[in-house]
């Protein structure tokens, strides 16, 4: 299952990429989107796959069960989702606003800082 | 010895603040600096030849570097020369500059200046000494450009900080080349940069040696000004004079010769090092006397023949004999001496009359007869009239050399002829200012202050007594200093008269037919000097400066060209430039993870398989998708999908929060998204195909770096602690959550930070808008 997860996290960023270099900058922000998932599988991945034993201690014990998934690697991305989606927004009502201001959505032609 | 070094620094960081208090005495009041320096160095007089005085600081002991000084021959007397001279400056500027309001920047950079010397000579530690020997380039950069509205003040310090710090860097390179040889040749750790270590094992076999030693001797010839690197110092006489005086004659330019006097035990074996410094310093001392005569600027023409000086310096220590040293030794002395003194009586001069021109300058001995008596004495000191101390170091120069039995006799010849030109220099700076008719329009001249007088008049007068009793200084320092360059015990005895025998006869030979001879080209100098000066102006064009100059130009139109290139303001490039750059670094190391990657084995179901494919058809349908809410929509299925994913994989709250995003995210691009055109498209065929492969490419090494993290195994020991911790500690069952909100509280107060800036950055664009609007309307 990792192999097939890495090839999943490679075409996502693939993907992520390709949209980046679209010169509209709608689709940037679509790019970014999926950036931001691949980044997250990425980690996830590299913490290790593990299934049905999440990092939570069972009533009556002290300590989660043996072969629990490690979650140093969740609380990060746990982090990165939010802040991710707090950029997205951001970046998102930017590209709007240049297109309100400027008329375009091409970024070839916001090259200049000049109107 | 810290505090001699530490003392002058503070003094410099105060002394802006110091002449908002005190004005004009400021610069009086911190010469005490230097002249309590000096007396303190000067209490370990007379000094035992061998003698020293070290002292070691801990630094960075992991690589051995210490703050180690070193107290012998030679760096008492550099130490005493730039606190003695300095302080002697120091009072010059405070009558040349009185009413300035930048005295007090020029009193701190003077100090900054003497502190960092004052830490080159007395470094035990090469790479102390480097730290040191930087700071000295930074300093003189500051005090070059000290008229920074000026543009060839400008220009002449850059050009100095440049070729000082190109050196400064060959000179890096040198000192590490030589520890790396000095520890595979059994120095240990805390030895290896010890430059009184080094001379204690023969490095001359090593493979490095002959590397270190060109690299350490270009950086040496750089700061001393030796030809093909001498430009930059008579560009650099826009500097206040008083910066001339202590930069150009006793300090700055001494740094790069008291580096080759300093390591001369270590290279002193080598035939390399003595056929380099002789070639070198020969070849220089004689060109540069040829071009100082050329000069009309009378700083110009001290500013050559320091740099002719400076090669003789370079010769003798090559040279290398025990008269050579004892030569270099009374003549290093000697010029600092009277160099400092007659470019203080130049600054002195134009104090007076408004110019430095050495033909407009006349009759100027009854309106300031003591800086005429001054100048003269000084002026003979340089022509190595006797009973002047430079006269007994002309002497030993001639002896050293007709003690050699091949190269002598070139050397003789070469150095004859420098001599010649320097006497008739040495005629004219003190003959045609002082004598003659009175020029007109320097009818207002007037004898300098006293304190312009002072360091003048001092340096001159050292010079005359300790030509006529030179036992004093031998005993004193002469045989340190000597001991000290040339590694062997060498006791100086020096006299004025040497009595009858046969070297010492031809020495005063050829020293009366230079002088007589010096002084025919004096007579004749007036007439010949306008040929001259355009030979030696047109030499200069075609110089190294020249090449300096195109050095900088093309430098400049590269860095033009490679902005131009990489600096295109399109994003589509950036963005494509950053994903090949990511490709051509990992794929190397990803190749080399390959042969462990291959031998993965996993387990899989046919639902997780089934689960990412739907994501990736998401993804792609996405990226195709021509309509704009379609494509949110599908980016929305996508994010859901890979929290299904989470779940699967035992990470229950990202599947949670995943899910609340992944709505927002949808709800939000719809409503931000909604009035736009449709997608055009913006890009050729061909550069779509092209983006796809490069975008495909990064991929596949994300995808390589996912499957080279199985190679990593972290020890799992601060995860384990986590969890065990959680429950007890933390009373909390949800170790992810645990984390999140106690045990790295801090961190997601900072996510929450990141997350309310952004929402302020959003509401203030809509803000915005709206607000335009309005305007817009009511106008």
């Amino acid at each position: 299952m990792f192999v097939v997860m890495a090839l999943l996290v490679g075409a996502l960023y693939a993907a992520a990429f390709y949209l980046l270099l679209a010169r509209s900058t709608v689709k940037l922000i679509f790019g970014l989107l999926l950036l931001g998932h691949a980044a997250n599988l990425l980690i996830f991945s590299a913490g290790g796959l593990v299934r049905a034993n999440p990092a939570i201690v069972p009533s009556g014990v002290e300590a989660p069960l043996p072969g629990y998934a490690d979650p140093i690697p969740q609380a990060l991305i746990l982090t990165a989702i939010v802040i991710s989606f707090a950029v997205l927004a951001f970046a998102a009502v930017l590209v709007k606003r240049a297109y309100v201001e400027s008329g375009t959505d091409d970024s070839e032609e916001m090259r200049t800082t000049e109107q | 010895m810290l505090w001699v070094i530490l003392i002058p620094l503070a003094a410099a960081a105060a002394a802006p603040l110091l002449h908002r208090l005190l004005r004009a005495h400021v610069a009086a009041v911190l010469a005490a600096v230097p002249i309590g320096l000096a007396l303190a160095i000067a209490t370990r007089l007379p000094l035992e030849p061998g003698a020293a005085w070290t002292e070691v600081l801990p630094w960075i002991p992991d690589l051995g570097i210490a703050l180690a000084f070193r107290l012998d021959g030679l760096s008492l007397t550099f130490g005493l020369l730039i606190c003695g001279i300095g302080a002697l400056v120091l009072l010059y500027a405070g009558a040349y500059m009185r009413t300035d309001s930048r005295l007090g920047r020029l009193c701190g950079l003077l100090l900054l200046f003497l502190g960092a010397m004052l830490g080159v000579v007395f470094s035990d530690d090469v790479f102390v000494l480097f730290v040191f020997w930087e700071l000295t380039s930074i300093a003189s950069y500051l005090l070059i450009g000290f008229k920074h509205e000026k543009q060839d003040a400008r220009d002449a310090a850059r050009q100095a900080l440049l070729v000082t710090g190109a050196g400064g860097l060959a000179l890096l390179a040198g000192l590490v080349l030589l520890t790396i040889a000095a520890s595979q040749m059994g120095l240990s750790t805390d030895q290896v940069s010890r430059i009184s270590a080094l001379t204690t094992v023969d490095l001359s076999g090593h493979v490095l040696f002959v590397p270190a030693l060109l690299l350490i001797v270009l950086g040496a010839f750089s700061k001393s000004a030796q030809m093909p690197l001498h430009f930059w110092l008579p560009n650099a006489m826009t500097a206040p004079t008083p910066v001339s005086a202590y930069l150009h004659s006793a300090t700055m330019v001494k740094a790069g010769v008291f580096l080759l006097a300093r390591l001369n035990p270590v290279f002193g074996e080598s035939l390399l090092w003595h056929l380099l410094l002789m070639a070198t310093g020969a070849v220089t001392m004689l060109v540069a006397a040829a071009m100082a005569a050329g000069q009309t600027d009378l700083k110009r023409i001290l500013a050559y023949t320091t740099v002719s000086v400076l090669g003789t310096l370079t010769m003798l220590i090559g040279v290398g004999t025990e008269l050579a040293i004892k030569a270099a030794v009374v003549y290093l002395v000697a010029h600092a001496c009277y160099k400092a003194a007659l470019f203080m009586i130049a600054g002195s001069l134009e104090h007076a009359t408004g110019t430095r021109d050495i033909r407009q300058l006349s009759g100027l001995f009854r309106a300031m007869p003591v800086t005429a008596i001054s100048g003269i004495l000084a002026a003979l000191n340089m022509a190595g009239a006797p009973p002047l101390f430079g006269f007994i170091g002309k002497e030993l120069l001639l002896k050293a050399k007709l003690d050699l039995e091949y190269l002598g006799v070139v050397l003789i010849l070469i150095a004859s002829l420098a001599n010649v030109l320097l006497i008739a220099l040495a005629l004219v700076v003190a003959v045609w200012p002082f004598f003659g008719r009175r020029c007109p329009g320097v009818t207002l001249a007037h004898e300098a202050p006293l304190l312009m007088l002072l360091g003048p008049l001092l340096l001159a007068v050292t010079g005359l007594f300790v030509g006529l009793i030179p036992g004093t200084f031998d005993s004193a320092l002469g045989s340190a200093m000597a001991t000290a360059i040339s590694g062997r015990p060498i006791v100086m005895e020096l006299k004025l008269w040497h009595g009858v025998s046969p070297v010492a006869l031809t020495a005063l030979g050829i020293s009366a037919a230079t002088l007589t001879v010096g002084f025919a080209l004096f007579l004749r100098l007036r007439e010949w000097l306008a040929h001259i000066a355009i030979a030696v102006a047109r030499i200069g064009r075609r110089g190294p400066a020249r090449v300096y100059d195109l050095l900088f130009a093309s430098g400049l139109a590269l860095a033009e060209r490679v902005t131009r290139l990489t600096e295109t303001g399109s994003l589509h490039q950036y963005v494509r430039l950053v994903l090949l750059a990511l490709i051509v670094a990992c794929l190397y190391p990803l190749i080399r993870c390959f042969p462990v990657v291959s031998q993965l084995s996993s387990s899989w179901h046919w639902h997780e398989v089934l689960l990412v494919l739907l994501t990736l058809v998401g993804a792609a349908a996405a990226v195709f998708s021509r309509s704009r809410l379609s494509a949110i929509a599908l980016l929305g299925i996508t994010g859901l999908l890979i929290a299904v994913l989470f779940a699967l994989f035992s990470a229950p709250d990202l599947a949670i929060t995943q899910i609340m995003v992944e709505a927002l995210t949808v709800i939000l691009l719809v409503l931000i998204f909604y009035r736009l055109p449709q997608f055009t498209a913006f890009r050729t065929r061909l550069a779509r195909v092209v983006d796809a492969l490069v975008a495909l490419a990064a991929g596949t090494i994300m995808a390589g770096l996912v499957l080279a993290t199985a190679t990593v195994h972290l020890s799992p020991t601060v995860s384990e602690q986590l969890a065990r911790m959680s429950k007890p500690e933390a009373y909390g069952r949800n170790v992810v959550n645990v984390i999140l909100v106690d045990f790295r509280a801090m961190d997601t107060l900072g996510e929450i930070a990141v997350v309310a800036v952004a929402g302020l950055g959003v509401y203030a664009l809509i803000k915005l808008k709206r607000r335009r609007r309005a305007e817009e309307g009511t106008a």
